[in-house]
């Protein structure tokens, strides 16, 4: 396990000094569901990257390419906001 | 004890007024706030300074003291002098944001003219506000008189802002009772102000700094207690820190300000602890029981956080008892906060003194020196017999 700084060693008063250092912060830990992509029924309409908040619906050509695991926190909105039901949750059976 | 280093100008004030003076003077950044009985006077004195120019302050009138303590938090951590002032239900409406002022470690100057909490509704003094709010992570000081009024707010400014400390600091005095009583204050000059509390240099600027951060983000079990030991750690350097800034006011002024004051208590059998407006009754009352061969004295509390538990114990330990008065009641606690406190810093003292509580003064009940009289001859009563009838009593109820 990290070994955790102690108060001596943190920035005063809980500022993070560091911008964007939430990309670090593995938020996909906390999934239990994951959204799995059929990409034969996806009409690329891009309703679900708009809708997730976590960015982790990864586009590329404005084609849906898949999710970031990393940070998909497993929320289920792609799939619930899908016109196409090509969004499926699947229980992450990983770790 | 050196004389004062500057011409100092007499004025008459009120408390209200002098604390208004002693912001002018600083000339802070940003104020924020909303009027309340009995601070009113006070902001509407500063905003007439801001009307006319007399100060570079941006002012803002927010639509309640929830938001006023929020913009000043925001105008701290943007790198701002902020400055404010309540009371009362206003004070508790600040509740949660004077946490946050603390935990950010934003040195926020705040006066709060004491009032009684509702209810039953009242606008009379009594330290129900201040007093809740002893665990908030403020220094807390406070005045007897107007003449503190004016001083502690820049000795406390300055202790706040020390890079040591950083917490936020309020000054309190007794609303009515000195908030709307005008005395004879000497005032320093402006540059003399101006020169104590020097240019402001925040710990962290978001208006100022280059590099971005973030303020206030989200702190689970993994760090809280961390930034908690922080925060307890700045409040353990405050002493030192408002040690050195009276130090520095009574090279100014000649005017000395500890954490406690003593009146006749050297060879006092008997002495009261009391707050604010109330001691210069005190004295009173022991100028007279002193008339009448009684040997009893007061010490006068000024600093409330950070407790003074130490010179509390030297100043106290050598009496048979200990009166402490509190113009506040703690429900369902063992005493009020002070007596719980200094009985709790006397606990090591070779001889403890017996240690009785009165609580008094609620909601702005008149409290001469009789009533004070009255306590000291049972404190009195106690010291000779040793024995104590009741820890707590109420002065002046009916
Ligand atoms: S919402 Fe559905 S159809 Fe639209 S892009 Fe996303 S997966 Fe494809
Ligand atoms: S499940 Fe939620 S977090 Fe994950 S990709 Fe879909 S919308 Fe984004």
């Amino acid at each position: 396990m990290e070994k955790k700084k102690g108060w001596k060693e943190i920035p005063l008063g809980g500022l993070i000094t560091e911008a964007g250092n939430a990309e670090e912060y593995d938020t996909g830990s906390w999934r239990t569901f994951k959204p799995v992509l059929d990409a034969e029924a996806c009409n690329n309409c891009l309703l679900c990257w708009i809708f997730c908040p976590d960015t982790s619906v990864l586009v590329e050509n404005e084609e849906v390419k898949g999710f970031d695991y990393k940070h998909c926190k497993g929320c289920g909105i792609c799939a619930a906001e899908c016109p196409k039901n090509a969004i499926e949750m699947v229980l992450d059976e990983e770790e | 004890m050196a004389g004062p280093s500057v011409q100092s100008l007499k004025l008459p004030l009120t408390g209200n007024d002098a604390a208004a003076y002693a912001m002018k003077q600083v000339n802070p950044d940003v104020v924020a706030a909303y009027p309340i009985t009995p601070q009113t006077e006070l902001m509407q004195t500063f905003a007439e300074y801001v009307h006319d120019g007399e100060v570079d302050t941006e002012l803002i009138t927010a639509e309640s003291e929830h938001s006023a303590m929020s913009a000043c938090v925001g105008a701290a951590a943007a790198g701002a002098r902020t400055m404010t002032a309540t009371s009362a239900n206003g004070f508790a409406l600040m509740w949660e944001v004077l946490y946050i002022a603390a935990s950010l470690r934003l040195p926020i100057t705040m006066t709060v003219v004491n009032r009684a909490l509702s209810g039953p509704i009242n606008i009379h003094c009594d330290h129900s506000d201040s007093m809740g709010a002893r665990d908030a992570g403020w220094i807390q000081l406070y005045a007897e008189n107007p003449q503190e009024a004016y001083d502690l707010l820049l000795v406390a400014l300055k202790a706040a802002e020390n890079h040591d400390v950083l917490l936020p600091a309020m000054v309190m005095y007794d609303g009515f009772i000195i908030s709307h009583t005008m005395e004879v204050v000497e005032t320093l000059p402006d540059e003399a102000v101006r020169e104590f509390v020097g240019p402001y240099k925040p710990a962290y600027a978001m208006l100022l700094d280059k590099k971005p951060f973030t303020v206030g983000p989200l702190d689970f079990h993994d760090y809280y207690f961390e930034h908690k030991r922080q925060e307890i750690e700045g409040m353990l350097h405050a002493p030192a820190a408002l040690a050195a800034s009276a130090a520095e006011f009574e090279g100014l002024t000649g005017r000395s300000y500890g954490p406690l004051e003593t009146y006749r208590a050297d060879d006092a059998e008997v002495i009261m602890v009391a707050l604010g407006s109330t001691a210069g009754t005190a004295r009173y009352a022991v100028d007279a029981l002193r008339e009448q061969g009684h040997a009893v004295g007061l010490m006068k509390l000024r600093t409330f956080r950070p407790f003074p538990a130490a010179e509390i114990a030297a100043a106290l330990g050598g009496a048979k008892c200990v009166v402490v008065c509190d113009r506040v009641v703690s429900f369902g606690a063992f005493g009020s906060p002070t007596f719980a406190e200094v009985r709790s810093a006397l606990y090591e003292v070779p001889e403890r003194p017996l240690v009785i509580n009165y609580i008094y003064g609620l909601g702005g009940r008149d409290t001469g020196p009789d009533l004070l009289e009255q306590a000291f001859e049972e404190g009195l009563r106690v010291a000779s017999t040793g024995e104590i009838k009741e820890h707590v009593g109420y002065l002046g109820v009916r």
